[in-house]
């Protein structure tokens, strides 16, 4: 269908340390005991896209993911893993990765991405209205019921960046604002020209947008090229293409030129002309089309182009990995509701056990929960919605709520955990009191030690 | 050749040995076997033209057939016939290859779609998944009706999943099911267009022929397009132009050469059979516009537009009342278009025609396809309005390009037409507090009818201008006969 996907799996997030290292990068973040890039995979494989581009920054954190998908994919998928140097932001990535680039349009997929939305429908979209960038909007996520006190101290300068201020037409098909939330600090800033050509400007703060994008790519590559100081696909390439929209200087290449040999030609032209009139009267007037051909007489002649949306639907689960309550968040809804992307089968009491994981005597698993591989847990411990990797081993009397523990931890006896995120081969010895804290990988928590939203890591 | 000869000889040596002998016997004989085996031949000849019309099996099938019609034909001729048929024989041996395609046997049949089996049978291999509707109307069961609401977001989810389609006819496709596009002139030209992108990114596979292979893939578009939204009458004409350019050429044709002749070919239609056609028409019927004339128009049809447009360039001074239709309002636009360039205009809807045909003197109306008894295919509304002025002895001119006659009669709107979706009838846009109908697919004893066409019947039509000429209504079978078989048909 003459789309390319590119994923932009990004490198060692700073927003995400101390889960993050140079072993485990943004991409492999287990999320219910899988990769969170794998999730954007499988959505691609279910929608038939077999050929992908993986982004990463950093040498090393390309051999991690190229070693981890030819692992699982290897027969499946034909991906491709192109590293760039840290810091160049998305533009930069694209920039880097031009020459590889040869469809007509490009679909590009942020690896952070946890969604069963149907990446066939934005395509469609962005087919049918022949735009130059089309965004796919969900509704944005509201704080977990367990949003346990001391979160709200962190989390408050972090929760009006986490959505977007979006302009939508009556229609809701075609996008005439966006901005971060962050960036509004008082005011919000709108076109004059887009109000006066489309009449009526709805402004929603309930969705999100969530970084999976359709560009068609003679466009990109363009923008990109004139304009160097972009750094972000987000938040320069997108709002400088949503701004520009009715007086584009984008889709001067596709515009036939004027260099007449003859009388043919200008009856070609002048046919070329009679069609497209045909068609622009015959189909529905976009606002675009109106804006342009009130301009036809005038010296200038103003071409718009269409920057199109695609509102998921209330059912499709739609979310991003870019903090750690996100990943919180994540976790839980993935064992929870949106269960249908874990991609297990639930048991009778509505968790994930694996066959291999030792249960001891009077030990609870509530529902919601996972147990991976491997994992032993001693006697009189009780598990609610909490995901526990492979080959942990946990003492007696141990409580986890509401967290997520990764691989080969080892877990002392009467030890309390809640809220909490704690990373591969960390040691928690007895009686260690954790709330709301994250643990980075190979920590020791030393015995009897209480934490309360504390970032722990090894120095 | 051979065969009728044969049978030549040995019907007259019968003849002259014994002229009294088959009288008596024979005909009682006759008359059974006689319409036996014509009814079996009959069946046999319509097997051989459906055989024909597939092209690979024809081979085989023709072979078996022949020489076992060829059997039942000399036994036949066996029987009395009197001596002056024999010549009549022979000549219509002679001519026979001929006079079967000129025969034109019935087209197949289209779709029906009450017969349950044909319709399982059609959904298992259709491409767009549709839920048909609730509530439908009996007396046009025959119809496709799907509903409209899950049918574009179905087909969006699926563009990955549908390799086989080319991404500009899938975009053609979703435009369609979206109902971007409207009016034939335009579906016709996207349509063709789609095609023509795909027969440039065509590549014959090992182990085919070009002729074959691209036929059948653009059948197979074909029927994805007509799956999205029934095709018009007119573009089955264009489909018919397109494959008989494939089949007609010549097999020493390298791919490079084959595509870009197919192109050219494509494009000259579009230019000659919309473009050229469309200045023609408008060249003749301005005309028929007078200084002083009110002009009645109805619906949007390019070609009318461009008439009142040039007309108006020209410098004639007359009025136009444009009259419009729930529930697309489809003539607002042309009326924004019109009143842009200076004409006065006059806008009213369809139930106030009556009141105003007294100060019209010319309608103008365009048309969606035109039958071969003058009948004319048009959006609904216009049979009322051709009626109203036929009362009041107003002319009405058709303005249709001649690619739009099809060889098919039609008596009734009620076998060909096409289904609209029935919540634009039920809702009103802009008007919330008009809910009565809000849930009406739970109404067992209510059903909404949204018509797309109607048949204007011929005497109610004064002249149909074409690109050929100003024709009566009468006279479009001549247009057919002559002008059909250079372009659409073999």
């Amino acid at each position: 269908m003459d789309f390319q996907v590119v994923v932009l799996a990004g490198g060692v997030s700073k927003k995400l340390l101390p889960l993050v290292s140079k072993e485990l990068p943004n991409a492999l973040l287990p999320v219910a005991n899988r990769p969170v890039l794998s999730y954007v995979v499988e959505l691609l494989e279910l929608s038939n896209l077999k050929d992908l581009i993986v982004v990463v920054e950093g040498k090393d954190v390309a051999l991690n993911v190229g070693a981890w998908i030819s692992g699982a994919y290897a027969d499946r998928l034909h991906v491709e893993v192109a590293s760039v140097p840290e810091d160049v932001g998305t533009a930069g990535a694209i920039r880097a990765i031009a020459h590889h680039l040869t469809a007509k349009d490009i679909l590009i997929v942020s690896g952070d991405l946890v969604s069963d939305v149907p990446v066939g429908a934005v395509a469609a979209t962005h087919r049918r209205h022949d735009a130059v960038v089309t965004a796919l909007l969900c509704n944005a996520p509201i704080s977990g019921p367990l949003e346990s006190v001391s979160s709200g101290g962190k989390d408050k300068t972090k929760k009006p960046g986490r959505y977007d201020l979006i302009g939508l037409d009556p229609t809701k098909q075609f996008l005439l604002h966006i901005a971060t939330g962050a960036e509004v600090e008082k005011d919000l800033r709108i076109q004059k020209s887009i109000l006066r050509a489309v009449g009526q400007i709805e402004i929603r703060a309930d969705l999100m947008d969530a970084h999976l994008y359709a560009f068609k790519r003679s466009v990109l590559l363009e923008v990109l090229d004139q304009k160097s100081a972009f750094q972000s696909l987000k938040h320069d390439v997108l709002p400088y293409l949503v701004r520009s929209q009715l007086k584009s200087e984008v889709l001067l290449n596709g515009t036939p030129q004027a260099e007449e040999n003859g009388t043919e030609k200008v009856n070609s032209q002048s046919n070329q002309q009679m069609i497209s009139q045909i068609l622009a009267n015959a189909s529905e007037p976009t606002f675009h089309l109106r804006h342009t051909l009130g301009t036809i007489g005038s010296d200038s002649v103003r071409r718009a182009h269409k920057c199109c949306v695609y509102i998921s639907g209330s059912s499709k689960y739609c979310a991003r990995l870019n903090s750690i309550q996100a990943y919180n968040d994540i976790n839980r809804d993935v064992i929870g509701e949106a269960s249908h992307l874990s991609g297990y089968s639930f048991s009778a009491h509505n968790n994930i056990i694996h066959p291999t994981a030792e249960l001891g005597a009077k030990t609870t698993v509530g529902p919601h929960c996972m147990l991976g591989e491997g994992s032993q847990m001693g006697d009189k411990c009780s598990v609610k919605r909490s995901v526990i990797g492979r080959h942990c081993r946990i003492g007696a009397n141990v409580k986890v709520v509401n967290s997520v523990v990764m691989n080969h931890v080892t877990i002392g006896d009467f030890c309390s955990i809640q809220g909490s995120v704690i990373c591969s081969n960390v040691q928690l010895q007895e009686r260690a009191i954790l709330k709301d804290c994250q643990v980075g990988a190979g920590f020791v928590v030393t015995s009897g030690s209480e934490q309360k939203g504390e970032v722990l890591a090894k120095k | 050749m051979k065969f009728w000869r044969r049978t030549e000889k040995k019907h007259e040596t019968v003849k002259e040995v014994s002229p009294d002998t088959p009288s008596v016997s024979q005909p009682l004989k006759a008359k059974t076997t006689k319409a036996e085996r014509r009814a079996l031949q009959e069946a046999q000849r319509a097997a051989k033209a459906a055989s024909k019309a597939n092209g690979n099996s024809a081979v085989a099938e023709s072979g078996k057939a022949s020489p076992a019609k060829s059997k039942k034909q000399s036994s036949q001729k066996k029987d009395g016939p009197p001596v002056t048929s024999s010549v009549t024989i022979y000549k219509k041996s002679g001519n026979h290859p001929l006079e079967k395609e000129r025969k034109k046997d019935p087209p197949p049949q289209r779709m029906q779609f009450d017969d349950q089996n044909r319709v399982e049978k059609a959904k298992r291999r259709a491409l767009v998944n549709q839920t048909e509707a609730r509530n439908r109307v009996e007396i046009f069961r025959h119809l496709p009706q799907y509903e409209h609401g899950n049918q574009l977001p179905n087909l969006e989810s699926r563009l990955f999943q549908l390799d086989s389609m080319h991404p500009a006819v899938f975009k053609v496709g979703l435009r369609y099911i979206a109902g971007d596009i409207s009016g034939v002139n335009a579906r016709c030209t996207e349509m063709l267009r789609a095609l023509q992108d795909a027969i440039i990114d065509y590549s014959t596979p090992p182990e085919k022929v070009l002729i074959r292979d691209l036929t059948a893939k653009i059948n197979s578009y074909v029927s994805f397009i007509s799956e999205c939204r029934p095709l018009s009458i007119s573009m089955g004409n264009a489909i018919r132009f397109v494959k008989s350019r494939i089949a007609k050429l010549p097999l020493s044709y390298t791919d490079t050469e084959a595509k870009t002749a197919l192109c050219s070919d494509i494009d000259r239609f579009i230019n000659e059979k919309i473009i050229i056609a469309d200045k023609v028409i408008v060249g003749h019927a301005i005309t028929k516009i007078r200084d002083g004339d009110v002009l009645l128009t109805y619906g949007l049809s390019c070609v009318v537009e461009m008439i009142l447009l040039s007309a108006h360039d020209l410098g004639k001074k007359f009025r136009v009342v444009v009259v419009d239709s729930r529930p697309k309002f489809e003539s607002q636009a042309l009326l924004a278009r019109l009143i842009a360039k200076g004409l006065s205009c006059m806008y009213t809807h369809i139930n106030a025609v009556s009141y105003i045909m007294h100060e019209v003197t010319r309608v103008f109306l365009g048309a969606s396809a035109v039958m071969s008894n003058g009948t004319v295919l048009s959006k609904i509304g216009t049979a009322c309005i051709a009626m109203v002025a036929h009362e009041f002895r107003v002319p009405v001119l058709i303005c249709c390009e001649a690619f739009k006659f099809h060889e098919r009669v039609l008596l009734d709107s009620i076998c060909c037409n096409e289904l609209g979706d029935p919540d634009a009838v039920a809702t009103v846009p802009g008007r919330m507090d008009i809910n009565y109908l809000d849930n009406w697919t739970n109404k067992e004893n209510l059903q909404l009818l949204n018509l797309m066409y109607d048949v204007t019947p011929s005497d109610y039509i004064s002249v149909i201008v074409t690109d050929h000429g100003m024709i009566p209504p009468t006279s479009v079978p001549v247009i057919v006969r002559e002008y059909g078989q250079e372009h659409y048909i073999t």
